[in-house]
């Protein structure tokens, strides 16, 4: 008989920097940050699939996503559930604005010490800042041991898991005591789709601001004969955490100075894919010395 | 304010006794940035069978190098390396500290930042020296290292500082930064580590069970033809015929980042702001839509030829000749047209 598992996500809504291009530059170079979508950040969805693997291989195990963010950031959480998450929380404050990835770190580590889950999963980085820093500064805050770039589980029993890595140069296949950090990389399984009978079981799920803000009691009350539909929301206040490692005061980096990248436009010529413009081009290149 | 004038330190990875061309490269450019601040370069060693590594490390320019030697410590594992550079750093309190930002960097220097307290900045592009006043309180900072990365998906550079904590930390890619052996090379002084004083049990618990690595050797910063697939290629198989015309055509196979992270290929091939910088002759871009970040490290080629089916791709913007098709199609017949006119 398997051990039942307590496991925590870390997930990220984040904008969807990979799709800035056309509408999303604006004429002077600069990004149109509102012309980008707000998606789930794709490694997390790898370590959505990890945590909900192991809870297939571990049945009884909850998954729960945990979210740092603006309020609408729950969307990450509901996105969860619909794919098989149980809950979520989601850490908002205005404390947090500001905050680097070291302060992000801490406040997530408070909040895990109140989840207090067997296994931390976590995407190896966010599109939106590519640093690959907040899995291992979270694991440190906590004093657990780190696995990072996870592609596949091949084990877990009582108090230890077995973990193949993907590295730059190779694989590794490693064993590490529980409780743990793992941060999981894209070459992992894609993330299983939203579920129809989940979408409809979850789809009023909410955060108390959020029923708030809608001032139905409809929802109110829904939450209270369904407490699965409450993503629970928390403050810096709620998980005890210290302003002074929070926000800018927390983070010990600091933003000098931001530059735009500007493209620039050269004619091409434009040849069609016919034999007769490959022919023509090799041609060329090898009558100017380019090749050959 | 706390400018303590103390040395630079650059984190040196060792795999069967090679340093690693990153590390070198650090070394490279700690040296310039030592030689700047008038402070001392001192290479971190943790490994095993590290004996005459000083030598290499001091042809870079190591004024002092860290050796930590012990079957434990090789191959790399995240908690012992990190208890035992923080354990040095404690003492030595570096103003500077360099990683690679490689799977070993990247994994081990936010924990090492995270416990001291200290800020990182990732992926750094460029690393200068300068001075900040504080806007709020008009304090003065002098001989800051500014950390130049691209942000938020590479649309914009940012300088980042850490005025108040040391180590100021950072990492770089590979092939970022010019390797070159120091014009006077560095005293390789040894200062053996006792290491063990650093280590608790629990920081040996992970456990490698099994390690596969790929004796890699890709040098498509040197090739005078570059055939790159992105994304587009579709598959690990279909960059097949990109090695095929590679060769046809005497030149390497590199990647975007997108083809990278889908396996496509190794990173050792990618191109871009976080990747290799190239500039042959000739840059043939399949199935790669021109990203910011990927022509970064290829728009100083000589001659660049797309091959897309989206002919608003951004790369035809850089583009000398754009091909509007299918790779699939028009990667043969070129193979085929050159076999038959370069005869
Ligand atoms: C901080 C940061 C650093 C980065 N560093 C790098 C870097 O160093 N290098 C890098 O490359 N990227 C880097 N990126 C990623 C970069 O932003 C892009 O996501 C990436 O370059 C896109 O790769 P791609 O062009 O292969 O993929 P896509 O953008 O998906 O483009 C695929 C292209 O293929 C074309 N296509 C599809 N099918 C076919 C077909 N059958 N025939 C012909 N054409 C076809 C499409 O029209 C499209 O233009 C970085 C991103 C960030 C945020």
């Amino acid at each position: 008989m398997k051990k039942t598992l307590k496991i925590v996500v870390l997930a990220k809504q984040v904008p969807d920097t990979r799709n800035v291009g056309k509408d999303a530059m604006k004429a002077d170079g600069t990004v149109n940050r509102a012309a980008l979508p707000a998606i789930f950040n794709p490694e997390d969805l790898n370590a959505l699939e990890q945590a909900l693997t192991l809870k297939d291989m571990c049945p009884g195990s909850t998954v729960e996503v945990l979210t740092m963010g603006p309020p609408r950031a729950a969307d990450v959480i509901r996105d969860a559930m619909f794919r098989g998450a149980d809950g979520g929380v989601l850490l908002t404050d205005r404390k947090f604005a500001g905050s680097d990835t070291l302060a992000t770190s801490y406040a997530l580590s408070r909040a895990i010490r109140k989840m207090n889950p067997d296994i931390i999963v976590a995407g190896r980085q966010a599109i939106d800042g590519d640093t690959a820093q907040v899995g291992p500064q979270v694991a440190e805050k906590l004093g657990l041991p780190q696995v990072t770039y996870a592609e596949q589980i091949l084990s877990v029993d009582e108090g230890q898991i077995v973990i193949k890595r993907r590295l730059e140069r190779g694989v590794e296949v490693v064993s590490c005591p529980l409780p743990m950090v793992m941060t999981v990389n894209a070459s992992a399984p894609e993330c299983r789709p939203q579920h129809a009978k989940l979408v409809m079981k979850y789809k009023h799920a909410k955060t108390i601001s959020e029923i708030q803000a809608l001032q139905e009691d409809y929802y109110t009350s829904l939450r209270d004969a369904r407490p699965y539909l409450n993503i629970t929301e928390w403050s810096v206040a709620d998980v005890d955490a210290d302003d002074q490692q929070l926000g800018l005061t927390g983070s010990p980096t600091k933003v000098k100075k931001i530059e735009n990248v500007v493209f620039q436009a050269k004619e091409a010529k434009k040849l069609t894919g016919s034999d007769a413009d490959i022919n023509e081009l090799m041609q060329e290149l090898i009558a100017s010395h380019t090749l050959g | 304010m706390r400018t303590e004038m103390n040395n630079i330190f650059v984190y040196c990875e060792i795999e069967n006794g090679a340093v690693a061309d990153v590390s070198l490269e650090l070394l490279t450019k700690g040296r310039e940035l030592a030689d700047k601040l008038g402070c001392k370069l001192e290479a971190l060693a943790i490994g095993h069978g590290l004996q005459g590594i000083e030598k290499k490390l001091a042809a870079y320019g190591a004024d002092t190098v860290w050796v930590a030697d012990a079957a434990d410590l090789a191959p790399f594992r995240t908690l012992p390396h990190a208890a035992i550079i923080c354990g040095i750093f404690k003492e030595e309190k570096p103003q500077i500290a360099l990683f690679g930002a490689t799977s070993v960097g990247r994994d081990l220097a936010p924990r090492v930042s995270s416990a001291l307290h200290s800020g990182l900045t990732a992926d750094c592009t460029s690393l200068e020296i300068g001075d900040h006043t504080e806007n709020k309180t008009g304090k003065e900072y002098k001989d800051l290292l500014y950390q130049i990365r691209p942000a938020f998906g590479g649309n914009i550079i940012a300088t980042i500082i850490n005025p108040d904590h040391r180590p100021q930390m950072a990492t770089v890619r590979e092939g970022v930064m010019k390797m070159q052996e120091a014009a006077k090379p560095g005293a390789g002084e040894v200062k053996t580590v006792d290491y063990k004083k650093y280590l608790k049990d629990t920081d040996l618990a992970v456990k490698i069970i099994e390690r596969e690595m790929e004796e890699r050797k890709v040098n498509i910063k040197g090739a005078s033809v570059v055939v790159a697939g992105g994304y587009g290629m579709g598959s690990k198989e279909n960059f097949g015929m990109l090695y095929e015309l590679a060769s046809v055509l005497g030149g390497e196979v590199g990647a975007s980042r997108a083809a990278v992270d889908a396996g496509f290929a190794e990173h050792a091939r990618q191109v871009g702001q976080t990747g290799v910088t190239v500039r042959p002759k000739l840059y043939i871009a399949c199935g790669i839509s021109g990203q910011i970040q990927h022509t970064a490290g290829m728009d100083q080629s000589a001659m660049i030829i797309s091959i897309n089916n989206d002919e608003a791709a951004p790369i035809n913007k850089i583009a000398d000749y754009a091909i509007v098709g299918d790779v699939m199609t028009v990667i043969p017949k070129m193979i085929k047209s050159y076999k038959q006119n370069s005869k």
